[in-house]
């Protein structure tokens, strides 16, 4: 009889075996451990001529609770010290925090090592690479994050990658991830991309052109991040706090913090 | 048959054993109070609808109206709340028309908790009954499977936590009208910055045996910024096929036409950008 | 239900027949004949731990209730756990887990006073700081999640970070790390955490707050948590760090409780009398 009883049990007592019992149902069920969870937030980069701008909130939330106003999910990658000093990448990550840490924690010791073997600093190509390289490594255990990297290509172009959990990515104009991306990523369709945009001018019915996207300077995106952002606090109750906002150009990372509704 | 239509009950069941989900109902994840007085009672709550995530009403009403000087403040699911208070209003207005007397507090809570009970829980309205009649001022609670609860200061909703955190910091017995309506009015702003189902304003409600007194918007903590941006699109962005003109006299053949101007063509002014 | 908790929600043999071990993975068949299993649930459980940071340290505070279900089971059990004399771990969730990380620590600590030698100030500036702590205790949970066998605890770390400014963070079974002026955990982060961010809304208010405000603040919250959290008690630790060390005392009694609406409540509805 394969019973557990290292114990003695009364000897009328019937004696139980280890698979889960059935629900009342008849369902079979398991109440387990659920590994993962969700903390809420947006996320959002734009990659103008000249630079690239990631942005994201800084509230921390499970349920319909805060964990805390200030926990950033944009993160500098390599540089020197504990304060990233010269880093010219970003990444923000979105979702499960733990994980999240985990993975910005990997993807900067990657960075930082590259530096040390190779005497030069990763570029951003290889960087986006390799993060896709760590996510799909945990293709059946993934990161339960909305990745976006940013930086400056080796042209001097802002470049902007956009991950899927498991490491699918693509090189991007804007991208918005996480709660309110629903939300934001139509506006940016039409604010930065142009999308159902046409020219006033042009002719009347199918004459009609689209209106050509074209690169936008710093103030303006500055100004749209602000404003998605703004107004993704109106409408997702899990956006609030805090606007943290990295501009990174070819002289580094300026990092600009600006209070948002905290209801 | 009066009540509710259960006929399609068995074909919902069986399209959500195939996976077809249930429909998202609009809940008030709300928090709302009451406190009472010297001389009075006090109900508030914040005015954030929502739908899961998502904020469906940044300012809606969750004061509702049963008699003038009784009221509900309403948590759960908004239809729900929203209709068993009208219910109960127009019930009340009969019984008190039918009797000649002024309704009792008492008379609306067991109507509802009778209604409530009834329906097994599946009316999702946690409701705080509050008001003024000829047997003096009081306070219930009433949930939405028929239980009801008769004490001096009370919370409900998903804020109700954070608000109970500030009456039991700072409830006293005998307060004035003023003390009462600060004291409601924070519990309620607990609730809306530290619950994520509550947010915006804060509607209090005082009642008195002399009158009642709505404050619509008592507090309004959280104002939206001017947008950084002007997003005015040029007449002619958006593409048009073809185009054709109804006037008002051609429409007339079919339908009656009628002009609506001044106060009454708008209950609430949308925001819209300046 | 029996007493046997090893029992519990298991198919029984003289109904469903005896467990078959020829199915399990070979590993686990030949060595013990029955299946790995990990903490699905909590059994001894500790509710909210609470903590605020101030000028120049940190309050925590726990009570010393052990729950067994919604049993009353142990009623002397200290939630607190000095590290050294920089830091402080508050713990809820499985007391079971708290033992085990207690017992991780102590070992923890030993080792470093090997390796970091004599108790004066000299020696103080290498001491392992709550900071360090606090990513020493966020690995050791985020690893154990990731392989399935979770400890069941939400804890709060406290102390001074190696600069002596006051720190505070918390940890939880899923390595979720976050760290706040004001933090509680269970069932007082729904009814702590709004009294206390009244007290200290930022950083800025922490840094003007003094000791005494913040000890009354906690104080005042673990009276809220006991008249509301039906898994409480009215005794309780309160901890103060700050750079004199770890004050703790284990044996506080909750003070100027007011029942005072309680009399004049008569029945749930119409009753009168």
């Amino acid at each position: 009889m394969a019973s557990i009883s290292s114990f003695a049990m009364p000897s009328e007592a019937p004696t139980y075996s280890f698979a889960a019992a059935q629900s009342a149902s008849g369902q079979p069920r398991q109440h387990g451990f659920y590994p993962y969870t969700d903390n809420g937030g947006s996320t959002l980069g734009i990659s103008g001529d000249s630079f690239t701008i990631l942005a994201g909130d800084t509230r921390s939330t499970s349920g319909y609770n805060i964990n805390t106003r200030y926990a950033p999910k944009l993160f500098k990658l390599g540089g020197s010290g504990p304060n990233h000093e010269g880093s010219k990448i970003v990444l923000s990550v979105v979702g499960f925090a733990a994980d999240g840490n985990a993975l910005q924690e990997r993807l900067d010791t990657i960075v930082k090592m590259y530096k040390y073997q190779h005497g030069k600093d990763i570029s951003v190509h290889a960087c986006a690479q390799r993060l896709s390289h760590i996510l799909y490594n945990k293709r059946f255990f993934p990161y339960y994050v909305h990745a976006i990297l940013g930086g400056i290509d080796e042209e001097g172009k802002g470049a902007l990658y956009s991950y899927d959990p498991v490491g699918s990515y693509e090189r991007e104009q804007c991208r918005a991830a996480g709660a309110a991306a629903s939300l934001i990523m139509p506006f940016l369709d039409n604010q930065v991309n142009l999308k159902n945009q046409y020219d006033p001018n042009s002719g009347p019915g199918l004459e009609k052109v689209q209106r050509v996207p074209k690169p936008l300077d710093r103030t303006t995106v500055e100004e749209i991040v602000r404003d998605a952002f703004t107004s993704a606090v109106e409408r997702h109750i899990e956006v609030g706090d805090g606007l943290q906002m990295m501009i990174i150009t070819k002289d580094g990372i300026e990092e600009v913090y600006t209070p948002l509704k905290q209801d | 048959m009066p009540g509710f239509d259960f006929s399609n009950h068995n074909r919902n069941i069986a399209l959500h054993a195939r996976g077809v989900p249930l429909p998202k109902a609009t809940s008030t994840g709300t928090t709302i109070v009451g406190a009472l007085y010297n001389g009075g009672v006090v109900i508030a709550a914040d005015t954030r609808a929502t739908s899961g995530p998502i904020v469906a009403d940044k300012n809606c009403e969750k004061l509702h109206y049963i008699s003038p000087q009784i009221w509900c403040a309403g948590a759960g699911t908004a239809a729900d709340t929203e209709f068993t208070t009208a219910l109960i209003s127009s019930n009340l207005e009969l019984h008190a028309l039918s009797t000649g007397r002024k309704p009792r507090v008492v008379t609306v809570m067991t109507m509802l908790k009778q209604h409530l009970f009834r329906y097994q829980g599946h009316i999702g309205a946690y409701l705080v009954v509050a008001g003024c009649d000829p047997t003096g001022s009081h306070l219930f609670t009433v949930h939405a499977h028929g239980s009801t609860d008769k004490l001096p200061y009370v919370t409900m909703g998903s804020g109700s936590l954070a608000a109970m955190s500030v009456f039991e910091t700072q409830w006293k017995r005998d307060m004035t009208r003023d003390e009462a309506v600060k004291l409601c009015a924070d519990a309620i702003q607990a609730g809306i910055f530290n619950d994520l189902g509550s947010g915006s304003n804060v509607d209090v409600c005082v009642i008195t045996p002399e009158k009642t007194e709505l404050m619509r918007n008592y507090i309004t903590p959280n104002q939206r910024e001017k947008k950084m941006r002007d997003y005015k699109f040029a007449r002619g962005t958006t593409a048009v096929l073809n185009e054709k003109i109804i006037t008002k006299e051609e429409i007339s053949k079919y339908v009656v036409v009628e002009d609506v101007t001044g106060e009454q063509a708008v209950g609430e002014k949308m925001e819209v950008d300046q | 239900m029996n007493h046997f908790p090893e029992a519990w929600g298991r198919p029984r043999d003289d109904i469903y027949g005896s467990y078959n071990p020829q199915f399990l993975p070979n590993s686990h068949a030949q060595q013990s004949g029955h299946p790995t299993t990990h903490t699905q649930s909590p059994i001894v459980t500790g509710t909210s731990v609470i903590a605020v940071k101030y000028k120049d340290g940190v309050v925590i505070a726990a009570d010393n209730l052990a729950s067994y279900g919604s049993l009353a089971r142990f009623t002397d059990v200290h939630r607190l756990k000095p590290f050294n004399k920089k830091a402080v771990v508050g713990f809820g969730g499985d007391v079971s887990d708290m033992q085990y990380l207690d017992r991780l620590l102590n070992s923890l600590d030993v080792k470093e006073n090997y390796s970091h030698g004599h108790d004066d100030a000299e020696s103080d500036k290498a001491l392992m700081s709550a900071k360090n702590l606090h990513t020493y205790l966020s690995k050791v949970m985020y690893k154990r999640r990731s392989d399935f066998n979770p400890l069941w605890n939400a804890l709060l770390v406290c102390g001074l970070s190696e600069d002596g400014t006051p720190f505070l963070a918390s940890v939880d079974l899923l390595g979720t790390t976050f760290s706040a002026p004001t933090l509680a955990t269970g069932f007082g982060a729904h009814l702590a955490q709004p009294i206390l961010r009244r007290v200290v809304p930022d950083e800025a208010a922490s840094k003007a707050l003094d000791k005494e405000a913040a000890v009354a603040a906690v104080k005042e919250c673990m009276k809220v948590l006991f008249y509301r959290d039906a898994r409480s008690m009215n005794e309780y630790s309160i901890a103060v760090v700050d750079k004199s060390g770890v004050d703790l005392k284990q044996k506080e009694k909750l003070e100027g409780q007011s029942w005072a609406f309680a009399e004049q409540i008569k029945g749930y509805g119409t009753q009168t009398v």
